[in-house]
């Protein structure tokens, strides 16, 4: 065997080697904050990433009201305007998900933050959208999750 | 020159690429949202309980995180190496610093009829008639926070592929401390007895949390055109909210909050809504279900025609693998499509 191709399958057993991570639908992080401050990361970071809070549900506030009792419990809208509207026009049948959206909750003195994988976002667009945009999105929401998850 | 490149290469790569494996890293990544970073337990069951711990062979462990827990929420880890699996297993460990047991791969022969009648009278309460396990998840909405564990499912491929004969025999025979397990010598069964339950659960078909993942042939969005206006279509949709028994939160656009006041686009109009009793249901069953919400039904208008559409619940169903939350998202998809019908009538 020459030189030139033991490197080559060298590399390509490392390559075999190394699994890729795989596909999580769902994204979940834990912070060791508190809601209240576990909510402030996250907004702070999702704007440091370029993306514009839409909305905040306040999911728990709407079940105290009516009697019931519950944790802190929202979820966060947020996006990029000119994103949303390129996605609205090429891919309606994703307009239901949009905009995209993060689940935050308290656990105790802890906070869970859940958000649907974009690659599930890219499965419902198809060919009509370019995969490149979720792949961004799914970096971004790791990257805000690890924000998130590290900060003390 | 390339040649030495490449070798440059692979060396800085190698000792990355043979490392082993961070278990303390891997669990963070993977387990700790659900188990908390110190495996005391939320979403999923409190690892760190040294009864646990101490009744769990590693065996049992690496199935579980490679197999997961069909329809019970803890989803199947199968793209980790061995290698990494074992890690995380070391990882866990390490809380209790006690030898993980070893169990004969012997199968416990007994009288599944006998157990069969021992289980109605002493696990059913808590495991289900039919080995389904306990209800809901492990947080603040599904029940109180002192208990700590919720009834696993017996009747569950998972756990059936995951647990030895022996394994279940330890756990009926000393029970778990910390948890509503308790020992059934010490309720009084004899060792018989036991072995008649482990014949039994062993009879399971590991099917009673089945979850269908059908996904792929639903459609991720129900959607219906209008043979109204806009405007008129919007109004149809807000009485056929409340003909369903829920309560109009609010109307707005797609764009709202995202673009300048005033630059929205008006052909693109959500309503959102909400029945908070089934809201507070859902929650109980599984506190991801903020993933649904709100609950909206999205009314747009596009060169002339006129479009409602929302969310499929089934179709998202399926990545949350709940076998109790496949059925709230089978009752949602029924009120979603009773509004779209409604409002084009």
């Amino acid at each position: 065997m020459k030189l030139r191709q033991a490197v080559v399958l060298l590399a390509c057993l490392l390559l075999c080697g190394m699994r890729p991570v795989f596909a999580e639908d769902i994204i979940m992080t834990r912070s060791v904050l508190p809601f209240p401050e576990a909510m402030l990361a996250l907004q702070d970071s999702i704007t440091a990433h370029g993306y514009t809070v839409s909305r905040v549900q306040r999911v728990d506030v709407g079940l105290t009201g009516k009697g019931y009792k519950t944790d802190k419990y929202r979820v966060v809208f947020a996006g990029k305007i000119d994103e949303i509207r390129m996605l609205a026009a090429h891919a309606p049948q994703l307009i239901p998900y949009l905009p995209p959206k993060i689940s935050i909750f308290a656990e105790g003195e802890q906070t869970i933050l859940v958000t649907l994988n974009p690659e599930v976002y890219a499965d419902i667009a198809g060919k009509d959208v370019d995969p490149v945009l979720f792949k961004r999105w799914e970096s971004d929401l790791r990257s805000i999750f690890h924000d998130v998850n590290s900060a003390r | 020159m390339r040649l030495i490149c490449g070798f440059l290469l692979l060396s800085c790569w190698l000792p990355a690429a043979m490392a082993a494996p961070d278990g303390a890293g891997l669990f963070s990544r993977y387990c700790a949202a659900c188990h908390g970073d110190k495996g005391t337990g939320g979403v999923g069951v409190p690892l760190a309980l040294p009864s646990f711990l101490d009744s769990v062979d590693d065996r049992f462990l690496a199935t579980t995180i490679r197999d997961g827990r069909p329809g019970r929420v803890m989803p199947a880890f199968d793209a980790l190496s061995d290698a990494q699996i074992r890690a995380i297993i070391a990882f866990i460990r390490g809380w209790v610093h006690q030898p993980a047991p070893a169990y004969s791969a012997k199968p416990v022969t007994g009288d599944a009829a006998h157990g069969r009648a021992l289980f109605a009278s002493h696990c059913a309460a808590c495991h289900g008639s039919n080995g389904e396990g306990g209800k809901g998840t492990g947080v603040t909405f599904s029940r109180h926070r002192d208990l700590p564990i919720i009834a696993p499912g017996l009747n569950n491929s998972g756990f059936l592929r995951a647990a030895s004969d022996g394994m279940i025999r330890y756990t009926l025979q000393h029970g778990r401390a910390g948890t509503p397990m308790r020992s059934f010598l010490e309720q009084g069964l004899s060792e018989k007895d036991i072995d008649d339950l482990v014949s039994f659960i062993r009879s399971f078909d590991g099917h009673g949390t089945d979850v269908h993942k059908s996904g792929a042939r639903l459609s991720a969005t129900l959607s219906v055109e209008s043979p109204y206006s806009l405007k008129d279509t919007v109004e149809n949709v807000k009485q056929a909210i409340t003909s369903q028994n829920f309560i109009l939160i609010r109307t707005d656009t797609l764009e709202h909050g995202l673009a300048k006041p005033g630059e929205e686009n008006p052909h693109q109009v959500i309503l959102h809504f909400c029945n908070f009793h089934f809201l507070y249901q859902a929650l109980a069953v599984d506190p991801r279900v903020g993933m649904f919400l709100p609950c909206r039904v999205t009314v747009t208008e596009r060169n002339g025609k006129v479009t409602i559409s929302s969310i499929n619940p089934e179709y998202l169903s399926r990545l949350f693998n709940n076998a109790e939350l496949n059925e709230y998202c089978k009752r949602m998809h029924g009120v979603y499509r009773d509004i779209l019908e409604e409002a084009t009538l």
